[in-house]
């Protein structure tokens, strides 16, 4: 990592006004992103994942109160005007959104709303566009490119949409490639393909990725340091490594654990499930917000004072469970 | 006034819905959310009802509607002078204090003679709006739940009438059955049912590939049993909105009729005919006939529209206007 | 396409026949031409004698053929009251229509257009709430009402109050005489005959389109035409308003019945010798032909209609383009 971050968000936070009372979407969350950098960003739905994203990009509802900071390239971008934003959305900073079929104007051609996203930024003779639109197509593997350019995205497979979304968002080579559940609508086959069309884009544009998921097996192969939320809260930070072998959160642990995986003696163990459900927003339990589905939850100590992240061994792993020195000192030793 | 508390509601209604766009939440919808911050278990009804209670522009309206509905049919003892009590010394005249609306070309005090018309127009209104709204939940039910030729046989009923102008149909109808009020109400509802058959018909063939009809269904329950247990309770908002629409759009389609001189005959009045009896008014000294019974006809409507808002935020707060 | 209007066509003729025959029925049952001459001296052999004319004597099936035969061959027949020829009658009302429909359709669309995008743009601004209001008011407004409440204060009143000799805006006919063809003296005999037949389209539709707008507006492919960076005018008035139109282009599919029934009240009260006055003119009578013709021929304007908003659907959204 270079001295300056690429990215760097510090206690940014989201709240929302309801009639029920303010809903905290996204509550001081802090994370830096270097260069060709891939950070993964896991978490159960509502956990803030998409709306932290979203609060980068300043694409969030006017009635949403962010706070804290997003720096991009030491710039500040928290209080941007619209105007001031524009120029970097798509340029600099672009997103990848998780539902392809809605997330392309269904009356436009995919070609022309690709182009689209070059002509925001730069004007290009008619010919270049045209050359660079079905160049991008092809990079993101989509076959018969000329042709597809000018197809309307009802005429695409889901696969294809991603991909053709994908396209879109790297037009520019943005420095900075957020990519929200870009295979949760897609199957599993074509999740691969699409993660591996991901990858090829990081090795030719030089991007830095925030891949958001639900699903840590998206993470595995792809990331190198993983961020974990919940409740709109960040529970734990570190190397992928580090999250894999080392969860030093109950909560990763228990999304660790109910992944299906191979090396599991098949039968001999149910699929692990993390009881209960993800809290209200509106009514997050006091202390940890976790400790109500924590397994290791003590009381009077896991619902008093909020936990703060705390470091765990090596500079940058980051824990908020007040526990982790105890639960995990025994695994610390042996691994 | 009204209108900004109308606008004020939705507002916050709004931004619930947006968050919940922003922050997928599994299968949960904004109801769950709020539940959570309060654990009370509320009964359906209740949730309604207070629902209803914040939509601040139905509440008033529902009042102001009430009012009317009580001053009309107790006009026996509301209204200031006899019905049709003709004082012939007394000249046509603006209002005034002793006539708030004035007095009209027989003599006769407005402000009296606009309630005993209110009756006929509420009563056919009302009338109209409840049988089309029952006649119309029975066949788009009947269409949309057995499904096939009954559904055709409706579709191509109702596409008949969708070319021909209502008002046509009714001015030949009410020539043909007569001008009482009970061949109105028929007529009238007899072409509104159509309207409300189409919107339940669309609402039950959604619900009938819902899981919970499917499971019903599977537990061998008897179509009767579907339709009244499972059906109807869901079908509960649209209809009773449709039926408040239904209510707004017969009072404006009886004071055409009546205006174009199809309608309610003399000696009956209705606010369209006294707007028909004073058009000839329009541009002369004595306009202010033509103000009263319009403004009637407006403000029911007005009030019966806004109730019908009130209830569909009621019933289902998610629905977009 | 053609095959798809073709098939459109042919759908709505089986409408037509029915519905034809019922109001052919309806009206025999009611009126009888023959009515008139019941006073006459020598009146049972001159009705018999009519009824003959008229084919009163035959089944109302043969009665109904003949019509429909004549009518399919342009032989509309005679008005049973005025003895002049349907055809004429019509083709000299509809030039009138045709005028009033035309500007009635286009304001209101502009008008709903600018209104509802400005509306759901600005959402609770001052305008938005004034619009909102005023189309809760449009809503609710019966037409003639709202007609002679125009007349008396937009055309009376200002005329009385700074001592005009003649009023601003006009409340009878289309052309003062002696004048014709688009000019001032046309707009403003136009003005308040629109306005009253568009008070509740626009009302409507202008709801109808904040509506489409604010949920276009929400959709995921606005956020991802922001996240490009595209400016605001272009998300708008290209990737938004694109989307936001193709309801209200449905709506005017379905409310085109509506306005030509509207022209009833709107000629009447403006003496206007459209087909709406045409109509009520004929139903007094109990004029069959004049009727009829009347209906087939709004029948007609609201297939046409539709025929027309379906070919703009299709032009504006690529799912739905039929080949």
């Amino acid at each position: 990592m270079s001295d300056q971050p690429l990215l760097e968000v510090t206690d940014l936070s989201v709240d929302f006004p309801t009639d029920d009372g303010v809903v905290h979407a996204v509550d001081r969350v802090s994370y830096s992103l270097g260069e060709n950098e891939t950070l993964g960003i896991v978490g159960e739905s509502g956990s803030g994942k998409s709306v932290t994203s979203l609060a980068i990009l300043g694409l969030l509802p006017k009635r949403a109160k962010i706070t804290g900071s997003v720096k991009f390239r030491g710039r500040e971008l928290i209080g941007l005007k619209d105007s001031e934003m524009r120029p970097l959305r798509g340029r600099n900073i672009a997103m990848v959104f998780q539902d392809a079929l809605t997330s392309l104007n269904p009356v436009f051609r995919v070609g022309d709303q690709i182009a689209e996203s070059i002509t925001a930024h730069r004007d290009l003779p008619r010919h270049e566009l045209k050359a660079r639109v079905i160049e991008l197509l092809e990079l993101v593997g989509i076959p018969n490119p000329v042709e597809r350019a000018g197809q309307y995205p009802h005429e695409y497979s889901g696969g294809m949409r991603q991909r053709a979304m994908i396209a879109m968002t790297i037009a520019n080579e943005p420095d900075v490639l957020i990519a929200d559940e870009p295979t949760t609508a897609l199957d599993v086959t074509i999740q691969a393909q699409v993660l591996e069309v991901m990858e090829r884009v990081k090795q030719r544009t030089r991007s830095a990725i925030v891949l958001i998921t639900h699903d840590l097996g998206v993470i595995a192969g792809v990331a190198d340091r993983v961020l974990v939320m919940y409740a709109g809260r960040q529970v734990e930070l570190g190397t992928a490594d580090e999250i894999f072998y080392q969860p030093h959160h109950p909560y990763t642990e228990g999304l660790l654990a109910s992944l299906p995986r191979l090396d599991r003696r098949s039968g001999s163990e149910r699929l692990h499930r993390i009881k209960g459900q993800p809290p209200s927003l509106l009514a997050l339990p006091p202390g940890c917000a976790f400790n109500p589905r924590c397994p290791h939850a003590k009381h009077g100590k896991c619902d008093g004072p909020r936990p703060e992240l705390i470091s765990i061994g090596r500079s940058g792993h980051l824990s908020a469970c007040l526990r982790a020195e105890e639960i995990y000192a025994a695994e610390q030793v042996t691994v | 006034m009204t209108l900004s508390d109308q606008e004020a509601e939705p507002l916050s209604n709004a931004s619930l819905e947006e968050i919940i766009e922003v922050m997928p939440e599994p299968d949960e919808g904004d109801l769950e959310l709020v539940a959570g911050a309060e654990p009370k278990a509320r009964s359906q009804f209740q949730l309604v009802v207070r629902r209803f209670l914040r939509h601040r522009a139905a509440v008033f309206s529902t009042v102001l509607f009430v009012i009317l509905l009580f001053m009309c049919f107790g006009a026996t003892w509301v209204a200031p002078f006899a019905r049709n009590k003709q004082d012939l010394l007394a000249d046509i005249a603006g209002p005034s204090r002793h006539h708030l609306f004035g007095v009209d070309q027989l003599g006769r005090d407005y402000f009296t003679e606009v309630l005993y018309a209110g009756q006929v127009s509420l009563k056919i209104g009302i009338a109209v709006g409840l049988l089309s709204t029952i006649v119309g939940f029975a066949a788009g039910a009947i269409a949309g739940y057995f499904g096939k030729s009954i559904d055709n046989l409706l579709m191509r009923f109702t596409d008949l009438f969708l070319v021909i102008p209502a008002i046509a149909v009714l001015a030949v109808a009410l020539k043909y059955f007569g001008y009482t009020d009970v061949t109105i109400i028929l007529v009238l509802a007899g072409l509104a049912w159509m309207g409300v058959a189409r919107v339940v018909r669309s609402q039950v063939l959604s619900l009938r590939e819902k899981e919970f009809v499917e499971a019903a269904r599977a537990s061998g329950a008897s179509s009767w049993r579907i339709i009244t247990r499972h059906i109807l309770p869901n079908m509960l908002g649209p209809i009773m909105v449709n039926a408040t629409l239904g209510i707004a759009g017969a009072i404006v389609t009886e004071a055409t009729l009546s205006f174009l001189g199809f309608g309610v005959q003399p000696p009956k009045t209705s606010w369209g005919k006294m707007l028909s009896d004073a058009e000839g008014q329009v541009g002369g000294k004595h306009a202010f006939l033509l103000y009263f019974p319009g403004l009637m006809l407006l403000i029911v409507v007005l009030c019966v529209n806004f109730l019908g808002d009130g209830l569909r935020d009621a019933f289902d707060p998610q629905a977009k206007h | 396409m053609i095959k798809f209007i073709a098939r459109r066509v042919l759908f709505s003729i089986p409408v037509l026949v029915i519905s034809s025959f019922i109001v052919f029925w309806g009206i025999r049952k009611t009126f009888d031409p023959t009515a008139k001459y019941r006073t006459s001296k020598d009146a049972a052999r001159l009705i018999a004698e009519k009824r003959k004319e008229f084919g009163l004597d035959k089944p109302i099936v043969v009665q109904w053929w003949n019509w429909a035969t004549k009518f399919v061959r342009g032989d509309w027949g005679v008005s049973t009251s005025t003895n002049g020829k349907v055809t004429d009658m019509v083709s000299r009302a509809l030039g009138f229509t045709v005028q009033l429909i035309f500007w009635g359709v286009v304001i209101s669309l502009v008008i709903a257009v600018v209104s509802g995008v400005y509306s759901a743009v600005r959402q609770y601004s001052v305008a938005d709430v004034a619009f909102t209001g005023l189309s809760y008011l449009g809503v609710a407004m019966p037409p003639f009402w709202f007609a002679l409440l125009a007349i008396q204060f937009l055309s009376v009143e200002p005329k009385l109050h700074w001592h005009l000799a003649h009023p601003i805006v006009y409340f009878v006919g289309l052309h003062s005489t002696g004048q014709s063809g688009f000019n001032l003296d046309y707009i403003r005999h136009l003005a308040l005959p629109v306005l009253t037949l568009t008070v509740q389209t626009v009302a409507v539709w202008s709801r109808f389109q904040r509506a489409a707008m604010l949920d276009v507006l929400s959709a995921d492919y606005i956020r991802t035409a922001r996240a490009k960076g595209l400016p605001r005018r272009k998300v708008i008035f290209k990737h938004a308003l694109r989307n936001a139109l193709l309801p209200l282009v449905s709506q005017t599919a379905v409310d085109a019945g509506a306005l030509f029934g509207g022209l009833i009240i709107t000629e009447s009260i403006f003496s206007i010798p459209g087909m709406g006055r045409l109509f009520l003119a004929g139903l007094l009578a109990g004029d069959v032909n004049v009727i009829l013709a009347w209906m087939l021929v709004g029948a007609v304007f609201v297939i046409l209609f539709n025929l027309l908003a379906d070919v703009v659907y299709g032009f504006l959204d690529p799912r739905i383009r039929v080949t």
